[in-house]
Protein backbone atom coordinates (compact mmCIF):
# COMPACT_ATOMS: atom_id res chain seq x y z
CA UNK A 1 0.00 0.00 0.00
CA UNK A 2 2.58 2.44 -0.59
CA UNK A 3 0.16 4.99 -2.35
CA UNK A 4 -0.89 5.26 1.50
CA UNK A 5 1.09 8.24 2.68
CA UNK A 6 0.06 9.81 6.51
CA UNK A 7 0.49 13.37 6.36
CA UNK A 8 2.87 14.54 9.34
CA UNK A 9 1.50 16.16 12.29
CA UNK A 10 3.51 18.23 14.22
CA UNK A 11 3.34 18.21 17.65
CA UNK A 12 1.44 21.09 18.46
CA UNK A 13 -1.64 20.70 15.83
CA UNK A 14 -4.58 19.51 17.01
CA UNK A 15 -7.42 18.17 13.89
CA UNK A 16 -11.08 19.56 14.22
CA UNK A 17 -13.27 16.67 13.51
CA UNK A 18 -14.07 17.65 10.25
CA UNK A 19 -10.80 17.83 9.01
CA UNK A 20 -10.05 15.04 10.62
CA UNK A 21 -13.02 13.20 8.27
CA UNK A 22 -12.02 14.98 5.07
CA UNK A 23 -8.20 13.48 5.76
CA UNK A 24 -9.34 10.24 5.97
CA UNK A 25 -12.00 10.58 3.51
CA UNK A 26 -9.68 12.04 1.08
CA UNK A 27 -7.43 9.30 1.54
CA UNK A 28 -10.24 6.68 0.77
CA UNK A 29 -10.91 7.77 -2.20
CA UNK A 30 -7.64 8.29 -3.35
CA UNK A 31 -6.67 5.21 -2.69
CA UNK A 32 -9.83 3.46 -3.40
CA UNK A 33 -11.44 4.85 -6.39
CA UNK A 34 -12.42 1.71 -8.03
CA UNK A 35 -12.91 -1.07 -6.09
CA UNK A 36 -14.85 -4.43 -6.76
CA UNK A 37 -16.69 -5.74 -4.15
CA UNK A 38 -18.83 -8.49 -3.55
CA UNK A 39 -21.51 -9.07 -0.87
CA UNK A 40 -25.12 -9.68 0.00
CA UNK A 41 -27.80 -6.45 0.04
CA UNK A 42 -29.33 -6.08 3.36
CA UNK A 43 -31.80 -2.88 4.80
CA UNK A 44 -32.20 -1.68 1.17
CA UNK A 45 -34.40 1.39 1.23
CA UNK A 46 -34.81 2.78 -1.97
CA UNK A 47 -35.57 6.92 -1.91
CA UNK A 48 -38.31 9.12 -4.00
CA UNK A 49 -35.22 11.11 -5.02
CA UNK A 50 -33.71 7.62 -6.76
CA UNK A 51 -31.40 7.15 -4.12
CA UNK A 52 -30.54 3.53 -3.10
CA UNK A 53 -29.05 3.22 0.68
CA UNK A 54 -27.53 -0.23 1.46
CA UNK A 55 -25.29 -2.63 3.37
CA UNK A 56 -23.43 -5.05 1.54
CA UNK A 57 -22.33 -7.78 4.14
CA UNK A 58 -20.68 -11.44 4.29
CA UNK A 59 -20.51 -13.64 6.89
CA UNK A 60 -18.84 -11.86 9.29
CA UNK A 61 -18.68 -7.78 8.17
CA UNK A 62 -20.77 -5.42 6.69
CA UNK A 63 -20.56 -2.05 4.93
CA UNK A 64 -22.45 0.68 4.30
CA UNK A 65 -23.07 1.98 0.51
CA UNK A 66 -24.93 4.10 -1.21
CA UNK A 67 -26.25 4.29 -5.08
CA UNK A 68 -26.85 7.42 -6.63
CA UNK A 69 -30.15 7.88 -8.47
CA UNK A 70 -27.82 8.42 -11.72
CA UNK A 71 -26.06 5.49 -11.59
CA UNK A 72 -29.23 3.11 -10.41
CA UNK A 73 -31.42 4.37 -13.21
CA UNK A 74 -29.02 2.29 -15.42
CA UNK A 75 -29.39 -0.95 -13.48
CA UNK A 76 -30.42 -4.17 -15.23
CA UNK A 77 -32.02 -5.62 -12.14
CA UNK A 78 -33.64 -5.01 -9.22
CA UNK A 79 -31.81 -5.33 -6.36
CA UNK A 80 -33.54 -6.80 -3.43
CA UNK A 81 -32.16 -7.44 0.33
CA UNK A 82 -30.55 -11.14 0.28
CA UNK A 83 -29.42 -10.72 -2.99
CA UNK A 84 -26.02 -11.73 -4.02
CA UNK A 85 -24.34 -8.70 -5.89
CA UNK A 86 -20.65 -7.51 -7.13
CA UNK A 87 -20.55 -3.84 -7.38
CA UNK A 88 -17.77 -1.65 -8.41
CA UNK A 89 -17.59 1.33 -6.20
CA UNK A 90 -15.34 4.06 -4.37
CA UNK A 91 -14.98 4.13 -0.86
CA UNK A 92 -15.29 7.63 1.02
CA UNK A 93 -16.61 9.03 4.75
CA UNK A 94 -20.09 10.39 4.94
CA UNK A 95 -18.54 13.88 6.74
CA UNK A 96 -21.59 14.63 8.76
CA UNK A 97 -21.47 11.30 10.50
CA UNK A 98 -18.20 10.52 10.12
CA UNK A 99 -19.22 7.30 8.54
CA UNK A 100 -17.53 5.49 6.27
CA UNK A 101 -19.16 4.02 3.07
CA UNK A 102 -19.08 2.96 -0.51
CA UNK A 103 -20.45 4.85 -3.47
CA UNK A 104 -21.45 2.38 -5.86
CA UNK A 105 -21.48 3.11 -9.85
CA UNK A 106 -22.26 -0.45 -11.22
CA UNK A 107 -23.71 -3.59 -9.61
CA UNK A 108 -25.03 -6.72 -11.38
CA UNK A 109 -25.90 -9.90 -9.50
CA UNK A 110 -22.88 -11.85 -8.58
CA UNK A 111 -25.07 -15.36 -8.65
CA UNK A 112 -26.01 -14.80 -12.18
CA UNK A 113 -22.76 -13.99 -13.31
CA UNK A 114 -21.14 -17.55 -12.00
CA UNK A 115 -24.83 -19.74 -13.22
CA UNK A 116 -23.78 -17.87 -16.83
CA UNK A 117 -20.41 -18.56 -16.87
CA UNK A 118 -21.15 -22.15 -15.74
CA UNK A 119 -24.02 -22.19 -18.41
CA UNK A 120 -22.03 -20.80 -21.29
CA UNK A 121 -19.30 -22.98 -20.81
CA UNK A 122 -21.56 -26.42 -20.80
CA UNK A 123 -23.27 -25.11 -24.07
CA UNK A 124 -20.16 -24.88 -25.47
CA UNK A 125 -18.75 -28.51 -24.46
CA UNK A 126 -22.43 -30.26 -25.24
CA UNK A 127 -22.24 -28.44 -28.71
CA UNK A 128 -19.20 -29.42 -29.62
CA UNK A 129 -19.90 -32.91 -28.28
CA UNK A 130 -23.03 -32.84 -30.86
CA UNK A 131 -25.72 -33.03 -28.68
CA UNK A 132 -27.81 -30.17 -30.40
CA UNK A 133 -27.10 -31.28 -34.00
CA UNK A 134 -30.54 -31.02 -35.93
CA UNK A 135 -29.82 -34.25 -37.43
CA UNK A 136 -30.30 -36.25 -34.59
CA UNK A 137 -33.59 -34.54 -33.03
CA UNK A 138 -36.26 -37.46 -33.48
CA UNK A 139 -39.54 -36.92 -34.61
CA UNK A 140 -42.31 -36.01 -32.37
CA UNK A 141 -45.29 -39.12 -32.94
CA UNK A 142 -48.73 -36.78 -34.63
CA UNK A 143 -51.03 -39.62 -33.09
CA UNK A 144 -49.77 -40.32 -29.48
CA UNK A 145 -51.25 -43.32 -27.59
CA UNK A 146 -49.02 -42.57 -24.27
CA UNK A 147 -47.13 -39.44 -22.83
CA UNK A 148 -45.06 -39.17 -20.72
CA UNK A 149 -44.64 -36.20 -18.32
CA UNK A 150 -41.44 -36.12 -16.09
CA UNK A 151 -42.02 -32.84 -13.64
CA UNK A 152 -43.41 -32.41 -10.07
CA UNK A 153 -46.73 -33.80 -8.95
CA UNK A 154 -47.36 -30.71 -6.57
CA UNK A 155 -46.42 -27.70 -9.80
CA UNK A 156 -48.66 -25.86 -12.23
CA UNK A 157 -47.31 -27.67 -14.84
CA UNK A 158 -48.77 -30.78 -14.30
CA UNK A 159 -52.09 -29.44 -14.16
CA UNK A 160 -51.67 -26.75 -16.68
CA UNK A 161 -50.51 -30.02 -19.12
CA UNK A 162 -53.88 -32.30 -17.87
CA UNK A 163 -55.90 -29.32 -18.54
CA UNK A 164 -55.29 -28.56 -22.07
CA UNK A 165 -54.92 -32.69 -22.53
CA UNK A 166 -58.44 -33.06 -21.34
CA UNK A 167 -59.53 -30.26 -23.78
CA UNK A 168 -57.51 -30.75 -26.99
CA UNK A 169 -56.84 -34.74 -27.33
CA UNK A 170 -58.16 -37.01 -24.14
CA UNK A 171 -57.72 -40.15 -25.82
CA UNK A 172 -54.10 -40.57 -24.61
CA UNK A 173 -52.90 -42.46 -21.20
CA UNK A 174 -50.79 -40.19 -19.28
CA UNK A 175 -48.25 -40.99 -17.10
CA UNK A 176 -46.45 -39.14 -14.67
CA UNK A 177 -43.15 -39.47 -13.51
CA UNK A 178 -43.15 -37.00 -10.36
CA UNK A 179 -39.52 -35.61 -9.92
CA UNK A 180 -38.12 -32.22 -7.35
CA UNK A 181 -37.67 -29.52 -10.12
CA UNK A 182 -35.80 -27.25 -8.08
CA UNK A 183 -32.99 -27.18 -5.48
CA UNK A 184 -30.26 -29.79 -4.22
CA UNK A 185 -30.75 -32.91 -6.45
CA UNK A 186 -33.34 -31.61 -8.89
CA UNK A 187 -31.28 -32.30 -11.77
CA UNK A 188 -30.56 -36.20 -10.69
CA UNK A 189 -34.28 -36.22 -10.00
CA UNK A 190 -35.09 -35.15 -13.35
CA UNK A 191 -32.79 -36.97 -15.45
CA UNK A 192 -33.63 -40.08 -12.92
CA UNK A 193 -37.03 -39.21 -14.28
CA UNK A 194 -35.98 -39.55 -17.70
CA UNK A 195 -34.28 -43.07 -17.52
CA UNK A 196 -37.19 -44.20 -15.73
CA UNK A 197 -39.68 -43.21 -18.40
CA UNK A 198 -37.53 -44.81 -20.96
CA UNK A 199 -37.32 -48.32 -18.92
CA UNK A 200 -41.06 -48.12 -18.53
CA UNK A 201 -40.97 -47.69 -22.16
CA UNK A 202 -38.50 -50.92 -22.44
CA UNK A 203 -39.94 -53.10 -20.50
CA UNK A 204 -44.38 -52.07 -20.02
CA UNK A 205 -45.81 -50.33 -22.51
CA UNK A 206 -44.42 -48.34 -25.26
CA UNK A 207 -44.05 -44.19 -24.49
CA UNK A 208 -44.71 -42.39 -27.51
CA UNK A 209 -43.63 -38.96 -26.53
CA UNK A 210 -42.00 -37.41 -23.24
CA UNK A 211 -42.77 -33.74 -21.84
CA UNK A 212 -39.59 -32.55 -19.41
CA UNK A 213 -40.36 -29.14 -17.62
CA UNK A 214 -41.71 -26.96 -14.71
CA UNK A 215 -43.78 -23.93 -14.76
CA UNK A 216 -42.14 -20.39 -14.51
CA UNK A 217 -39.71 -19.53 -11.81
CA UNK A 218 -36.47 -17.55 -11.49
CA UNK A 219 -33.12 -18.36 -13.21
CA UNK A 220 -32.19 -20.13 -10.01
CA UNK A 221 -35.24 -21.51 -10.10
CA UNK A 222 -34.93 -23.22 -13.24
CA UNK A 223 -31.81 -24.55 -12.86
CA UNK A 224 -31.49 -27.86 -13.06
CA UNK A 225 -32.67 -27.66 -16.66
CA UNK A 226 -29.39 -26.48 -16.78
CA UNK A 227 -27.48 -29.42 -15.73
CA UNK A 228 -25.56 -31.83 -17.52
CA UNK A 229 -27.07 -35.10 -15.77
CA UNK A 230 -30.79 -33.97 -17.75
CA UNK A 231 -28.67 -33.22 -20.80
CA UNK A 232 -27.24 -36.39 -21.34
CA UNK A 233 -30.14 -38.06 -20.17
CA UNK A 234 -32.55 -36.27 -22.76
CA UNK A 235 -29.84 -36.94 -25.34
CA UNK A 236 -30.01 -40.94 -24.41
CA UNK A 237 -33.56 -40.93 -24.13
CA UNK A 238 -34.92 -43.73 -26.48
CA UNK A 239 -38.68 -41.50 -26.26
CA UNK A 240 -38.65 -38.65 -28.10
CA UNK A 241 -38.28 -35.74 -25.75
CA UNK A 242 -40.09 -32.17 -25.40
CA UNK A 243 -38.62 -29.44 -23.51
CA UNK A 244 -40.56 -27.25 -21.25
CA UNK A 245 -39.49 -25.21 -18.94
CA UNK A 246 -41.52 -21.83 -18.13
CA UNK A 247 -39.02 -19.26 -19.08
CA UNK A 248 -39.75 -16.89 -22.22
CA UNK A 249 -36.85 -15.43 -22.89
CA UNK A 250 -33.88 -17.28 -22.49
CA UNK A 251 -33.09 -21.40 -23.78
CA UNK A 252 -31.86 -23.82 -21.26
CA UNK A 253 -29.51 -26.58 -22.08
CA UNK A 254 -32.23 -28.64 -21.90
CA UNK A 255 -33.78 -27.06 -24.74
CA UNK A 256 -31.67 -27.04 -27.23
CA UNK A 257 -31.00 -31.11 -26.43
CA UNK A 258 -34.57 -32.03 -26.63
CA UNK A 259 -36.42 -32.44 -30.13
CA UNK A 260 -38.74 -30.38 -29.75
CA UNK A 261 -38.85 -27.32 -27.17
CA UNK A 262 -41.92 -25.75 -25.64
CA UNK A 263 -41.88 -22.19 -24.01
CA UNK A 264 -43.99 -23.40 -21.29
CA UNK A 265 -45.69 -26.43 -20.29
CA UNK A 266 -49.28 -25.93 -21.59
CA UNK A 267 -47.18 -24.93 -25.15
CA UNK A 268 -46.11 -28.57 -25.04
CA UNK A 269 -49.46 -29.90 -24.25
CA UNK A 270 -50.45 -28.14 -27.64
CA UNK A 271 -47.68 -29.78 -29.04
CA UNK A 272 -47.50 -33.13 -28.49
CA UNK A 273 -51.55 -34.03 -29.68
CA UNK A 274 -53.52 -33.15 -32.42
CA UNK A 275 -56.85 -31.38 -31.83
CA UNK A 276 -59.57 -33.92 -31.52
CA UNK A 277 -61.77 -32.41 -33.84
CA UNK A 278 -59.26 -32.26 -36.67
CA UNK A 279 -58.71 -36.12 -36.29
CA UNK A 280 -62.46 -36.45 -36.67
CA UNK A 281 -61.99 -34.31 -40.17
CA UNK A 282 -59.15 -36.31 -41.65
CA UNK A 283 -61.63 -39.18 -40.74
CA UNK A 284 -64.24 -38.16 -42.26
CA UNK A 285 -62.77 -36.98 -45.37
CA UNK A 286 -60.91 -41.18 -45.24
CA UNK A 287 -64.29 -42.29 -44.64
CA UNK A 288 -65.76 -39.93 -47.88
CA UNK A 289 -63.27 -41.40 -49.96
CA UNK A 290 -64.45 -44.76 -49.20
CA UNK A 291 -67.91 -44.47 -49.97
CA UNK A 292 -67.45 -42.62 -53.11
CA UNK A 293 -65.31 -45.42 -54.40
CA UNK A 294 -67.97 -47.98 -53.22
CA UNK A 295 -70.36 -46.36 -54.44
CA UNK A 296 -69.23 -46.70 -58.22
CA UNK A 297 -68.22 -49.65 -58.39
CA UNK A 298 -71.48 -51.26 -56.63
CA UNK A 299 -72.97 -49.14 -59.74
CA UNK A 300 -70.45 -51.30 -61.62
CA UNK A 301 -71.18 -54.65 -60.40
CA UNK A 302 -75.01 -54.13 -60.51
CA UNK A 303 -75.00 -53.66 -63.95
CA UNK A 304 -72.97 -56.32 -64.62
CA UNK A 305 -75.14 -58.21 -62.56
CA UNK A 306 -78.19 -57.34 -64.38
CA UNK A 307 -76.96 -58.07 -67.63
CA UNK A 308 -75.94 -61.96 -65.84
CA UNK A 309 -79.48 -61.92 -64.84
CA UNK A 310 -81.09 -61.46 -68.29
CA UNK A 311 -78.13 -63.72 -69.43
CA UNK A 312 -79.83 -67.45 -70.61
CA UNK A 313 -76.64 -68.74 -69.42
CA UNK A 314 -76.80 -67.79 -66.18
CA UNK A 315 -79.91 -68.77 -65.06
CA UNK A 316 -79.22 -72.20 -63.40
CA UNK A 317 -76.89 -71.12 -60.91
CA UNK A 318 -80.07 -68.26 -60.33
CA UNK A 319 -80.15 -68.81 -56.82
CA UNK A 320 -76.66 -67.82 -55.89
CA UNK A 321 -76.93 -64.71 -57.56
CA UNK A 322 -79.97 -64.12 -55.88
CA UNK A 323 -78.38 -64.55 -52.86
CA UNK A 324 -75.50 -62.10 -53.98
CA UNK A 325 -78.39 -59.88 -55.08
CA UNK A 326 -79.90 -59.85 -51.89
CA UNK A 327 -76.25 -59.01 -49.91
CA UNK A 328 -75.22 -55.95 -52.69
CA UNK A 329 -79.28 -54.62 -51.54
CA UNK A 330 -77.85 -55.20 -48.02
CA UNK A 331 -74.94 -53.56 -48.23
CA UNK A 332 -76.26 -50.43 -50.38
CA UNK A 333 -78.95 -49.91 -47.79
CA UNK A 334 -75.95 -49.81 -45.18
CA UNK A 335 -73.87 -47.47 -46.89
CA UNK A 336 -76.77 -45.19 -47.33
CA UNK A 337 -77.03 -44.89 -44.00
CA UNK A 338 -73.59 -44.71 -43.48
CA UNK A 339 -73.77 -41.58 -45.39
CA UNK A 340 -76.60 -40.20 -44.48
CA UNK A 341 -75.14 -40.22 -40.76
CA UNK A 342 -71.92 -38.76 -41.81
CA UNK A 343 -72.19 -36.47 -45.16
CA UNK A 344 -73.49 -33.64 -43.11
CA UNK A 345 -70.59 -33.92 -41.24
CA UNK A 346 -68.70 -34.20 -43.73
CA UNK A 347 -69.33 -31.23 -46.04
CA UNK A 348 -69.14 -29.09 -43.05
CA UNK A 349 -66.03 -30.47 -42.59
CA UNK A 350 -64.31 -30.32 -46.01
CA UNK A 351 -64.11 -26.49 -46.59
CA UNK A 352 -62.02 -26.07 -43.40
CA UNK A 353 -59.94 -29.55 -44.27
CA UNK A 354 -57.31 -27.97 -46.56
CA UNK A 355 -56.55 -25.64 -44.23
CA UNK A 356 -56.09 -27.67 -41.08
CA UNK A 357 -54.59 -30.73 -43.14
CA UNK A 358 -51.52 -28.22 -44.02
CA UNK A 359 -51.01 -28.83 -39.94
CA UNK A 360 -51.79 -32.20 -39.75
CA UNK A 361 -49.58 -33.53 -43.03
CA UNK A 362 -49.90 -31.28 -46.09
CA UNK A 363 -47.30 -33.55 -48.01
CA UNK A 364 -49.83 -36.74 -47.54
CA UNK A 365 -52.86 -34.72 -48.96
CA UNK A 366 -51.41 -33.46 -52.32
CA UNK A 367 -49.40 -36.56 -52.71
CA UNK A 368 -53.32 -38.17 -53.16
CA UNK A 369 -53.97 -35.70 -55.70
CA UNK A 370 -55.07 -32.73 -54.28
CA UNK A 371 -53.98 -29.68 -54.80
CA UNK A 372 -54.30 -25.80 -53.29
CA UNK A 373 -54.91 -22.90 -55.46
CA UNK A 374 -53.18 -18.92 -53.94
CA UNK A 375 -53.19 -16.27 -55.35
CA UNK A 376 -50.38 -14.09 -56.60
CA UNK A 377 -49.64 -12.83 -52.64
CA UNK A 378 -49.98 -16.82 -51.43
CA UNK A 379 -53.81 -16.34 -50.02
CA UNK A 380 -55.77 -19.42 -50.48
CA UNK A 381 -58.41 -19.32 -52.73
CA UNK A 382 -61.68 -21.50 -51.66
CA UNK A 383 -64.40 -19.66 -53.82
CA UNK A 384 -64.49 -18.55 -57.60
CA UNK A 385 -65.00 -14.94 -56.62
CA UNK A 386 -61.85 -14.83 -55.23
CA UNK A 387 -60.50 -14.27 -59.14
CA UNK A 388 -60.68 -12.18 -61.81
CA UNK A 389 -60.49 -13.57 -65.15
CA UNK A 390 -56.63 -13.63 -66.74
CA UNK A 391 -55.15 -13.49 -63.30
CA UNK A 392 -52.40 -15.68 -62.37
CA UNK A 393 -52.46 -17.96 -59.89
CA UNK A 394 -50.48 -20.56 -58.64
CA UNK A 395 -51.80 -24.41 -58.33
CA UNK A 396 -49.66 -26.00 -55.67
CA UNK A 397 -49.54 -29.66 -56.01
CA UNK A 398 -47.39 -32.80 -54.71
CA UNK A 399 -43.64 -32.36 -55.48
CA UNK A 400 -44.49 -28.98 -57.29
CA UNK A 401 -46.59 -25.63 -58.47
CA UNK A 402 -47.97 -24.64 -61.50
CA UNK A 403 -48.60 -21.31 -62.65
CA UNK A 404 -51.78 -20.89 -64.18
CA UNK A 405 -54.21 -18.37 -66.04
CA UNK A 406 -57.82 -18.70 -65.51
CA UNK A 407 -59.37 -18.69 -68.67
CA UNK A 408 -62.71 -19.22 -67.81
CA UNK A 409 -65.14 -19.71 -64.09
CA UNK A 410 -67.58 -22.05 -64.18
CA UNK A 411 -70.21 -22.77 -61.39
CA UNK A 412 -70.16 -25.78 -59.66
CA UNK A 413 -73.51 -26.14 -61.14
CA UNK A 414 -72.34 -26.12 -64.80
CA UNK A 415 -69.91 -29.08 -64.14
CA UNK A 416 -72.28 -31.65 -63.70
CA UNK A 417 -71.61 -34.31 -66.53
CA UNK B 1 -64.64 -49.35 -22.96
CA UNK B 2 -62.60 -52.21 -24.63
CA UNK B 3 -59.53 -53.00 -23.20
CA UNK B 4 -57.98 -52.65 -26.56
CA UNK B 5 -59.40 -49.77 -28.18
CA UNK B 6 -58.25 -49.28 -31.60
CA UNK B 7 -54.83 -46.70 -32.45
CA UNK B 8 -55.95 -43.90 -33.83
CA UNK B 9 -52.70 -44.08 -35.93
CA UNK B 10 -52.81 -47.28 -36.97
CA UNK B 11 -56.21 -47.19 -37.72
CA UNK B 12 -55.93 -43.96 -40.02
CA UNK B 13 -53.17 -46.20 -42.04
CA UNK B 14 -55.06 -48.82 -42.49
CA UNK B 15 -57.83 -46.47 -43.52
CA UNK B 16 -55.74 -44.96 -46.20
CA UNK B 17 -54.90 -48.32 -47.23
CA UNK B 18 -58.02 -49.41 -47.69
CA UNK B 19 -58.41 -46.10 -49.90
CA UNK B 20 -55.90 -46.95 -51.96
CA UNK B 21 -56.64 -50.90 -52.26
CA UNK B 22 -60.22 -49.83 -53.51
CA UNK B 23 -59.17 -47.75 -56.18
CA UNK B 24 -56.10 -49.38 -57.01
CA UNK B 25 -56.91 -52.96 -57.56
CA UNK B 26 -59.57 -54.94 -59.71
CA UNK B 27 -61.15 -56.24 -56.58
CA UNK B 28 -64.37 -58.64 -56.72
CA UNK B 29 -67.03 -57.47 -54.93
CA UNK B 30 -66.95 -59.51 -52.24
CA UNK B 31 -63.61 -58.01 -51.38
CA UNK B 32 -64.44 -54.66 -52.29
CA UNK B 33 -67.67 -54.88 -49.94
CA UNK B 34 -65.45 -56.60 -47.04
CA UNK B 35 -63.11 -53.87 -47.18
CA UNK B 36 -66.14 -51.06 -47.17
CA UNK B 37 -67.58 -53.09 -44.17
CA UNK B 38 -64.43 -52.75 -42.31
CA UNK B 39 -63.50 -49.10 -43.53
CA UNK B 40 -66.67 -48.03 -41.82
CA UNK B 41 -66.72 -50.16 -38.97
CA UNK B 42 -63.24 -49.00 -37.99
CA UNK B 43 -64.24 -45.44 -38.97
CA UNK B 44 -67.31 -45.52 -36.39
CA UNK B 45 -65.20 -46.85 -33.51
CA UNK B 46 -62.47 -44.17 -34.14
CA UNK B 47 -64.84 -41.24 -34.06
CA UNK B 48 -66.73 -42.96 -30.86
CA UNK B 49 -62.99 -42.95 -29.45
CA UNK B 50 -62.24 -39.83 -30.31
CA UNK B 51 -65.26 -38.25 -28.59
CA UNK B 52 -65.64 -40.11 -25.50
CA UNK B 53 -63.06 -40.99 -24.56
CA UNK B 54 -61.52 -39.53 -21.14
CA UNK B 55 -57.86 -38.31 -20.19
CA UNK B 56 -56.37 -41.36 -18.49
CA UNK B 57 -53.32 -40.14 -15.69
CA UNK B 58 -51.22 -42.44 -13.79
CA UNK B 59 -48.30 -41.53 -11.23
CA UNK B 60 -45.08 -43.56 -12.00
CA UNK B 61 -42.57 -44.57 -9.22
CA UNK B 62 -39.87 -46.75 -9.89
CA UNK B 63 -38.01 -48.35 -6.86
CA UNK B 64 -35.73 -51.67 -6.75
CA UNK B 65 -38.83 -53.65 -6.68
CA UNK B 66 -40.42 -52.55 -10.02
CA UNK B 67 -42.41 -49.87 -11.46
CA UNK B 68 -45.77 -49.04 -8.93
CA UNK B 69 -48.66 -47.50 -11.13
CA UNK B 70 -51.19 -45.32 -8.76
CA UNK B 71 -54.24 -43.16 -10.29
CA UNK B 72 -53.25 -39.55 -10.13
CA UNK B 73 -55.72 -36.95 -8.88
CA UNK B 74 -54.78 -33.33 -9.92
Amino acid sequence: MSQISLPHQSNAEVFTVSQFNVLVRDLLEINFSDIWIEGEISNLRKYPSGHYYFTLKDETSEINAVMFAGMAAHLDFDPEDGMHVIGLGTATVYLERGRYQIIVRRMKPAGLGKLQLAFEKLKEKLKAEGLFDEERKRAIPIFPERIGVVTSAEGAAIRDILSILRRRYPVVEVLLFPVKVQGEGASAEVAAGIEAANRYHATKKPIDTLIVGRGGGSLEDLWAFNEEAVARAIFISRIPVISAVGHEVDFTIADFVADLRAATPSAAAELVVPDRQEVVSLLAQRLSEVQSIVQARLQDFQTQLDLLLSSYAFRRPIQRLREFQQRLDHLSDLMLRSFRAHNLAIQERFEKLFSRLEAVNPVAVMRRGYSVVQDQSGRLIKSIEQVDLHEQVNVRLHQGALLCEVLEKIRSGELEA
Amino acid sequence: MPKRSVQVEKALARLEEIVKSLDASELSLEDSLKLFEEGVKLADSLKKRLEESELRVKKVLESAEGFRVTDFED
